[in-house]
């Protein structure tokens, strides 16, 4: 039953992904392991489409996966199962907010899930990183270090790093701005 | 009934004017919920966005349930969340199905191959945005650091990481070795 493990699997993502937006990634990438519904590329690009469309980006690719799995009742499934434990989580809190955000148990255990999550995300970025810099296939066959790289990206991506964090003007545009200038290099420069 | 229904449209429309969720939504919550409606004060909101940062699920979906829980009880948290996934679902599955149309035309694929690299640099872009705050001392670099090279070179569940850390914390802080 597609639509029970679609629920399921979204509602584990929504109970354990903690800090937001890419939280969730790293727990998309082991779905994708577990369950082969979509693949990392796919995932990649779901990152893009979630970022250029208005919505939060967990939503975005639970919705997004749901609806490549299972049409329109998926992604109504996954959708609903990445918001109902905040929705059940909240409501239990929301009558002892103060108290719940003055406990020091709760404090410290998000001492410790800050870091998780950075690293989490940080190795769900290796693996966009494999497939969007690195060419494996290329290097096993010939064996040659420089085939390994793909060239053309690299400069894009060190192109994007000084326009996104050193490059004053362009710095505090949106990541929209960025991804369309990155498929635009793509097409032109055919990636 | 009427409350219920304004708490739908009035998410409904913050979720489709937010691009990319988390800060971006303060100022719309602002003007939305506390200028226009007067439904809650900046304090408040300020409070519930906290809560919602640090507990598991996605800000915007915590954010929407505080406040139509705070305005309307239980349905109105509900009538709340589903406001703001709403125009997600709507927006994702047009162009979901539009895009499945077009997958496999040469240019397209080249576009996503040039977006999979600006996708790398939003990610590390992440990243260094929320290490600051969320790696203050040695006990979370440690944590931080074990969590990457552990996820890059084996397979675990991220569930099992979450849980792994979130009892770290306690022991470390029990411990005295936070702040060090």
């Amino acid at each position: 039953m597609i639509y029970l493990r679609l629920f399921f699997e979204f509602f584990k993502t929504g109970l354990f992904a903690v800090g937001g937006g890419m939280a969730t990634l790293p727990f998309l990438y082991s779905m994708s392991d577990k369950t082969g519904w979509f693949s990392h590329g796919q995932l990649a690009d779901m990152v893009a489409v979630s970022e250029s469309t208005p919505g939060p980006i967990g939503v975005n690719m639970a919705t997004y996966v749901g609806f490549t799995t299972a049409g329109v009742p998926g992604a109504l499934v996954a959708t609903l199962g990445l918001i109902t434990p905040s929705i059940i989580i909240i409501l239990i809190i929301a009558g002892v907010l103060q108290a719940f955000r003055q406990n020091r148990y709760v404090d410290a255990a998000f001492y410790g899930l800050r870091p998780c999550s950075v690293g989490l995300i940080a190795a769900a970025g290796v693996l966009v990183l494999k497939l969007a810099l690195l060419d494996t296939e290329l290097f096993a066959q010939t064996g040659a270090w420089p085939d390994l790289v793909n060239g053309k990206g690299l400069i894009l991506a060190v192109l994007l790093l000084f326009l996104t964090r050193w490059c004053k003007p362009t710095k505090k545009l949106h990541p929209i701005v960025f991804i369309l200038l990155s498929a635009g290099a793509g097409v032109l420069f055919s990636f | 009934m009427k409350l219920l229904a304004q708490l739908f449209l009035a998410f409904a429309k913050i979720g489709a004017m937010t691009f990319g969720g988390g800060y971006a939504m303060i100022p719309f919550l602002e003007r939305e919920l506390v200028e226009k409606r007067g439904w809650t004060s900046s304090e408040k909101l300020m409070d519930y966005y906290a809560v919602g940062q640090c507990t598991p699920g996605v800000i915007a979906v915590n954010t929407a349930t505080f406040v139509g829980q705070s305005m309307a009880g239980v349905a109105g948290g509900i009538a709340a969340t589903l406001g703001v996934v709403f125009p997600s679902l709507v927006i994702i599955c047009v162009i979901a199905g539009v895009l499945s149309n077009f997958a496999d035309i040469p240019a397209v694929k080249s576009a996503f191959a040039g977006i999979r690299v600006c996708v790398c640099v939003l990610i590390f872009n992440a990243v260094v945005k929320l290490w600051k705050n969320a790696v203050p001392d040695k006990g979370a670099l440690l944590l931080c650091l074990g969590v990457f090279a552990l996820s890059v070179f084996f397979d675990i569940s991220p569930v099992v990481f979450v849980l792994f850390c979130g009892a770290a914390g306690i022991l470390f802080t029990q411990w005295g070795v936070r702040g060090k």
